[in-house]
């Protein structure tokens, strides 16, 4: 075993001669049956493989549980009527919904073009630039930032201000989780242009600006809407920001900037934790239901798509 | 055709002035993208300043011995920082502690395996990676915490007696009720594991095929060739990849708010309710005014401190390993 021992000697320094001479203390005679190794690497790949089925396993149990617990409650009612409090009959999670998509969208219109900015930015002008290289750090840092400490944020700089809790406020603070995201997917979709491109362009007169917006940016389209629905897909689930800026509400959402907004991740959060009771339960498995398919049928769309660009 | 020699004024020739235009349009959309990339940067410092200036309240209150009293007691307006901070560093612990091997063997085998599963089986890591954390929280409200109670902490304190044994019944403790600590640290090791397994993954496969086949040739063991081979080209990688695990682990609200407990004490053993940083923010925050609000404020502080330390340290260490095999990509 080669490396055996080219390891103990970088481990413990090497050799003196002494040690060397001495068949005790030299550590290239203490070598290991090959039954041994080989029988020892069985036992990692047996371990592997439990690992990566108790991996698998709990993930699709999760699954399973949701589904399983969520399919019942699903119906036409459900999905049209709005939220009530306990006991009213004819129950949904409409509002919710909607709310939901509202917020979502609105964190999408107001982060979207302020990101493909920034990484237009990163890629084209200060890639290697100074200025670039904390952007992107920052970027990178930004994107590890507990997301409950985005709510606290949202919370001094628009709740107190406004005076109210507000779906527009939840918008800003999924805004701020979802502007790193895309501006690095950005980034690297613009990366991945070739330079001849650009180059092309340029020669035939283009300015920088145009040469980005009509040949970079076009050429790297799917990129770039696969960034935005991934970053989609990420905040719709997330709900701590929300507890602290859009909280929740029975109502429909027609009061957007001014009242709080019912939203499906807040609606699981109260009906599973805040309520004794089945049903609200049930309503919450349902609603779980739907927030998993659509940001695991998110996911899997962009794949797809961006497989297939790929492919070309 | 030149235009100079023609002896047209430079500032008033129709091309010049639509060239000057062009350019000036190219350098307001330089300035408009550096303005939305620096928002970032702002951004980022605009977390710790504000949080900072909210939290003076705590600080002017407590002092820095906020940091590690224990109490938390609201009638009489008296908070400490150290039970959150000791939750948070436990749930993490023991998510890294079973998650760590756990994905390390796990992207050992993917990367070994026929390329087809292989594929397939990442592509479901990575899409169970992005299910949201509230669902993680209700599957463990529901289902794991009933089963913890019900069977698995019963049987190990009660069938396997792991309670008398001196020193790890006395980490384990005694009183059980399928909350706390130990289930927290559970659903969140469920939790990171994509994310570390699927860096892992990407270490593995990014050894170059060279050295693992020196490897073979010498006759090393597949086991033998990633402990001793990829794992040691890859170690800051593979660091990096468990700093971004412990990020995530360290702030998640969430799932941990549910199975927690939500009781701020110091924790004494691993079956004990208790609480995290963002479990307390998340719980606390509807109901709080005056000093326990920027007592809140401060231990977001905290947080963001900690986690910004932890992604500067991954960042610092992936950048270090990109730019050593930038060349060999």
């Amino acid at each position: 075993m080669v490396f055996k021992y080219h390891k103990r000697e970088t481990r413990r320094g090497t050799l003196t001669q002494m040690q060397m001479n001495n068949p005790k203390t030299d550590l290239r005679t203490k070598r290991r049956s090959l039954r041994f190794r080989k029988w020892k690497d069985k036992l990692v790949r047996l371990f592997s493989i439990f690992s990566i089925t108790l991996v698998v396993g709990g993930m699709a149990w999760i699954l399973l549980t949701v589904i399983s617990h969520g399919v019942g409650v699903i119906d036409f009612k459900f999905l049209t009527q709005p939220s009530k409090p306990y006991g009213i009959p004819d129950s949904g999670i409409a509002n919710a919904l909607i709310g939901t998509l509202l917020i979502t969208l609105g964190a999408a219109v107001l982060s979207v073009p302020p990101a493909i900015a920034g990484g237009i930015y990163l890629s084209e002008f200060g890639k290697y630039s100074k200025i670039g290289h904390f952007i992107r750090f920052s970027a990178n840092v930004m994107m590890g930032i507990p997301s409950v400490i985005v709510g606290l944020f949202v919370y001094i700089i628009l709740v107190v201000p406004m005076g109210t809790f507000s779906g527009f406020a939840g918008a800003v603070a999924l805004a701020i989780i979802m502007f790193p995201l895309v501006m690095r997917t950005t980034e690297d979709m613009l990366g991945m242009v070739p330079y001849t491109l650009r180059e092309s362009a340029l020669a035939l007169g283009m300015t920088r600006a145009r040469t980005t917006i009509c040949i970079v940016a076009r050429a790297a389209k799917n990129g770039l809407l696969t960034g935005i629905l991934l970053g989609l897909a990420r905040v719709s689930g997330e709900t701590a920001p929300l507890l602290f800026t859009a909280l929740f509400s029975d109502s429909w959402p027609t009061e957007f900037f001014s009242q709080p907004t019912a939203n499906m991740p807040v609606l699981i959060t109260e009906y599973a934790t805040n309520s004794p009771f089945e049903e609200m339960h049930a309503a919450g498995w349902g609603a779980a239901l739907i927030i998993t398919l659509v940001v695991l049928l998110i996911n899997i769309f962009t794949r797809i798509v961006f497989r297939t660009r790929h492919a070309k | 055709m030149s235009i100079i020699a023609e002896g047209a004024c430079f500032r008033t020739h129709p091309l010049c002035v639509r060239e000057k235009a062009m350019f000036a349009t190219d350098n307001i959309f330089k300035t408009i993208c550096l303005i939305c990339a620096g928002l970032i940067g702002l951004l980022m410092i605009g977390f710790f300043v504000q949080l900072a200036f909210s939290s003076v309240g705590a600080w002017k209150e407590f002092g820095l011995a906020f940091l590690w009293s224990s109490e938390w007691d609201p009638v009489s307006e008296k908070f400490g920082a150290l039970p959150s901070i000791v939750g948070t560093l436990l749930t993490t612990t023991i998510a890294l502690v079973i998650a760590l091997p756990l994905s390390f063997v796990s992207a050992f085998y993917l990367v070994d395996l026929p390329v087809a599963i292989g594929k397939i089986l990442s592509q479901a890591l990575d899409l169970l990676a992005t299910i949201p954390s509230i669902i993680y929280g209700m599957w463990g409200l529901f289902i794991l915490a009933p089963i913890m109670q019900n069977y698995v902490q019963p049987f190990m304190v009660d069938t396997l007696r792991l309670g008398d044994i001196p020193i790890i019944g006395r980490f384990l403790g005694e009183d059980y009720n399928g909350f706390g600590f130990f289930t927290a640290g559970l659903i969140l090791s469920l939790m990171i594991l994509p994310y570390i397994c699927a860096i892992m993954r990407d270490i593995f496969a990014m050894t170059p095929p060279m050295l693992r086949e020196s490897a073979y040739g010498v006759g090393c063991t597949k086991w033998e060739t990633t402990k001793d081979i990829v794992v040691r080209y890859g170690i800051r990688g593979l660091l990096g990849g468990v700093f971004i695990g412990l990020g995530r682990a360290l702030g998640e609200t969430m799932a941990v708010l549910f199975v927690i407990g939500n009781m701020t004490q110091l924790p004494s053993a691993l079956f004990d309710s208790g609480t995290t940083i963002a479990a307390t923010l998340a719980n606390n925050f509807p109901e709080a005014a005056g000093v326990q609000q920027s007592v809140l404020f401060a231990l977001g502080l905290i947080l963001l401190t900690m986690s910004f330390g932890i992604q500067v340290f991954a960042q610092w260490y992936l950048n270090t390993t990109s730019a050593k095999r930038g060349e060999e990509r």
